[in-house]
């Protein structure tokens, strides 16, 4: 496998799927937070995330499942200020973003690559919490806003490669610090 | 003076930018565009440099050693820097690696009228990424483009997002 400058390819996290791969460019289905699958899903994701080195979050998509269920912990990222702590979303919707910044980010299904992506620093979102069914509202900004929001596009079948910018903006990867 | 365009390819390591820029100074060259980056594994330069050496001359004078380098001289194109009066996009395509993305695509924004005037591709893994600045001429019926590109897209097995540039003007 060849990666970006004929390095070898980087590897990604164990268990979380690389780009090309079809369920990363579908549409995510939406859950019923009390079902147990749901639960189950949910505690899939939040162990994958525990597992993958250096990534503050992940979407259901990456591990293999089309549902809409993200889950993200930015309290070791150095461009943190908000920290929601470790948290696992369903059906999470955007419901509030403004002043908009470029950030550098990254994906794990995208090991070897970084683009600066313009992304909206204080959003709202709403969702719910797998199990109790609880609706929640976090308010984020900085990079944990960067990071959900990377997450809601895995949902729709987004990548960051889809929002950049420009051809001289994407960027064979320097750091570790995935999105 | 003169324009030339000199390229510049080698093995990446630390300093090659430094001869060359080096070795062009110290042909009285001036350095006016330029760009440079990394393609598997070896430096890759294009530069467009003014100067009373013309281009075979320059080539003899450039001391560059284990680096290939063409120089050729070239006309300045007036107005090169001006708006061109076309509207500004932004081309992604990703998807599964196969010969014949580039072509495929071009092929489609050319019969436009379509410009790339940028464009970086990237393979890691089986995963290709392209993406390119394209300038549109303004009576381009953008929303057939576009289906035209997602038809190139699907048969390359490839995702495309074809999107207006958003200007950072201040």
């Amino acid at each position: 496998m060849t990666g970006p400058g004929g390095r070898p390819a980087p590897a990604g996290p164990p268990g979380v799927l690389r780009a090309p791969h079809p369920v990363l460019s579908a549409v995510a289905e939406p859950v019923d937070p009390a079902a147990p699958d749901t639960v189950a899903a949910a505690a899939a994701l939040l162990a994958a995330l525990r597992r993958a080195p250096a990534t503050m979050g992940l979407a259901a998509p990456q591990i293999g499942l089309s549902r809409r269920l993200i889950a993200f912990d930015t309290g070791l990222h150095p461009r943190s200020r908000s920290w929601a702590g470790e948290r696992v979303l369903a059906n999470p919707r955007l419901v509030g973003a403004s002043h908009w910044d470029h950030g550098r980010e990254g994906c794990a299904s995208i090991p070897g690559l970084t683009a600066d992506v313009l992304r909206a620093t204080r959003i709202t979102v709403h969702g719910h919490v797998p199990g109790t069914g609880e609706a929640v509202t976090i308010e984020a900004d900085a990079f944990e806003a960067r990071c959900i929001q990377h997450q809601l596009d895995h949902l729709d079948g987004l990548l960051f490669l889809d929002r950049v910018p420009g051809a001289l903006s994407l960027h064979i990867r320097l750091h570790s610090c995935d999105a | 003076m003169g324009l030339s365009a000199v390229t510049v390819l080698g093995v990446d390591r630390p300093g090659v930018i430094a001869a060359v820029t080096g070795s062009l100074t110290d042909c009285g060259a001036n350095i006016q565009d330029s760009t440079m980056t990394l393609l598997g594994g070896h430096v890759a330069m294009m530069l467009l440099v003014s100067g009373d050496l013309d281009g075979e001359e320059l080539l003899k004078r450039l001391r560059a050693a284990d680096l290939v380098v063409t120089a050729s001289a070239i006309e300045a194109r007036r107005h090169f820097c001006e708006d061109g009066g076309g509207l500004g996009y932004v081309l992604t395509v990703h998807g599964p690696d196969r010969p014949g993305i580039i072509s495929a695509v071009s092929a489609v924004l050319a019969a436009d009228g379509g410009n790339i005037t940028g464009m970086s591709t990237r393979l890691t893994g089986r995963l290709y990424v392209l993406i390119a600045d394209v300038e549109l001429p303004k009576e381009v019926d953008v929303a057939a483009l576009m289906r035209r590109l997602a038809a190139v897209g699907a048969s390359l097995d490839s995702e495309i997002t074809f999107r207006p540039v958003e200007p950072d003007l201040l």
